[in-house]
């Protein structure tokens, strides 16, 4: 979505409209179905922590670094999260190589504001010198494959990632030198934020959608919860419009279907 | 290393750090078009190298004024992930990368049928998602069979090995403590049907002895990965041909 270069024929559009009027699907699914999802945690072991995440043919994986920086300036005790997207030219035709687009940062955005707002990584415990030193956690999603829903696939896969986690332990010395030691620490992590993308395709709603339905929706919703419940991010993409009780629809569905994904994939 | 000793890397008798002999690759495995949207791709291991190669075209060319008359342009981007080494990478691309893309271009063009395709181009990209030393040789090996799996029409596949030299001795794909540490680093390129080299280079100090040598060594291991490219090709068709025709993501021809 968002990604005009992509091209659908009328034909198919068409036949998706008219089996979801009958609550159908192109690939036989039911509207608030995912895809079958996979994920594979530790696959770059020079990373602090790593996975791959299909979701269907989508594929994304993503690796985080933690290193030694400095603080925000507003955040002088805090250690500081950094979230980038790239929208490798491998994973679809449309994407050219080339510094991050609207799109690429929409993404690293969405997934920024799921880990920040429901406090997943505890950056409290990651200052070293206040507004001097803190630990920064680079959270790097490469996308592979981009068959729909790269939303979902990349919080899932950051989050998976992140729970894989291992950080040296860093000493301050007197003289303010940070030294790391050679024990490694599992990375502070909870809250275990999860994305649900719906799409809206003429009347209805479809979860989790394809890159053909993305190509055919008028609009997407999506909603980030925690492990609480408690909805921690939104995103409204594309230019269709939700009606109130729309809006209120989506969080209920993103409510029920990311405790599914928590449960069934994260296995928390 | 001035002031500072460092572990021998290659034991009395030609033991290296990783438990390979002189001669020995390390292990590889190579998986055939395991991406839905390109037109080609593979992926490689090669010890803790981990990388993707994906293709794309013949397809239009932007800006248009690129295109040649006679030929298809073609353009190759040789890419790390920021977390492909032990510090963390810029995602921006650095002179290094805009280097390896162009010898990796030079490399692959010789054996594709390029004079086919006027006015188009054939995109290749290679994504390093973990780097362990030859990471420029692994990526055009993957390349090539990414190129294979699109249906881009070639003359040969190319197979990619460097030699090095490791404490005075004469090493096969060192990995990239041997190749950081080491004294010499030759990589090669080489079509085994056509017979020729498609891409050299070297940093460090050899004698024209060692050179000789080393230049044999990287040859032959091309040779030994070429053998698994051609395995890897046949495996992936002959389940194709099993499954009764192209199955899903089989957009080649």
């Amino acid at each position: 979505m968002g990604d005009s270069s992509e091209v659908i024929s009328n034909i198919e559009r068409k036949r998706i409209l008219e089996l979801l009027s009958r609550g159908k699907r192109l690939d036989g699914r039911g509207v608030r179905d995912y895809r079958e999802i996979r994920v594979e945690r530790g696959v770059v072991e020079k990373a602090a922590g790593s996975a791959l995440v299909s979701v269907g043919e989508t594929k994304v994986i993503v690796g985080v670094k933690v290193e030694v920086g400095e603080p925000y300036s507003d955040r002088p005790e805090s250690g500081a999260l950094i979230v980038n997207a790239e929208l490798t030219p491998l994973a679809s035709p449309s994407f050219e190589p080339g510094p991050p687009d609207e799109y690429s940062v929409e993404l690293a955005r969405v997934v920024d504001r799921g880990l920040r707002e429901s406090k997943a990584i505890d950056l409290e415990k990651f200052c070293l010198i206040p507004g001097k030193k803190v630990l920064v956690v680079f959270v790097d999603i490469y996308v592979l494959d981009q068959c729909g829903n790269l939303f979902d696939a990349s919080l899932l896969a950051s989050v998976s990632a992140l729970m894989s986690s291992r950080v040296a332990e860093y000493v301050v010395g007197k003289g303010g030198e940070v030294e790391a030691k050679s024990k490694y620490v599992p990375l502070p992590f909870s809250s275990y934020p999860v994305s649900v993308t719906m799409a809206r395709i003429g009347g209805d709603f479809v979860v989790d959608p394809s890159l053909d339905e993305e190509m055919v929706a008028d609009a997407r919703i999506t909603v980030t919860t925690d492990k609480d419940g408690n909805v921690c991010a939104l995103q409204k993409g594309g230019a269709g419009v939700f009606s109130v009780d729309e809006v209120l629809e989506a969080i209920d569905v993103a409510i029920e279907k990311s405790e599914e994904l928590r449960r069934d994939i994260l296995g928390v | 290393m001035v002031g500072k000793v460092r572990k021998k890397l290659v034991g009395k008798g030609g033991g290296r750090v990783d438990g390979r002999k002189p001669n020995d690759l390390r292990p590889i495995k190579i998986e055939i078009g395991l991406l839905q949207r390109a037109d080609g791709s593979a992926y490689i291991e090669q010890g803790k190298n981990k990388i993707l190669a994906a293709v794309y075209g013949p397809r239009e060319v932007y800006p248009r004024h690129a295109s040649l008359h006679n030929k298809a342009l073609i353009r190759c981007y040789y890419r790390m992930a920021s977390f492909s080494t032990e510090e963390r990478k810029s995602p921006a691309p650095s002179r290094r990368e805009v280097e390896i893309s162009q010898v990796i271009k030079d490399a692959l063009e010789p054996v594709i049928f390029s004079e086919f395709y006027p006015r188009s181009m054939i995109e290749i990209f290679v994504e390093v998602l973990q780097a362990d030393g030859g990471t420029r040789c692994a990526g055009i090996t993957a390349a090539s069979l990414a190129l294979a799996n699109a249906g881009v029409p070639m003359r040969d596949l190319v197979a990619s090995c460097a030699a090095g030299k490791v404490d005075s001795q004469l090493v096969l794909d060192p990995n990239d403590v041997e190749d950081k540490e080491g004294e010499a680093d030759l990589p090669v390129a080489f079509a085994p049907q056509m017979g020729v080299v498609t891409l050299l280079q070297m940093d460090g100090l050899l004698s024209k002895d060692e050179f000789d040598q080393a230049f044999k060594l990287a040859v032959d291991g091309c040779k030994q990965i070429n053998t698994l490219q051609k395995e890897a090709l046949r495996g992936k068709y002959l389940a194709v041909g099993a499954a009764g025709g192209p199955g899903q993501g089989e957009k080649g021809g």
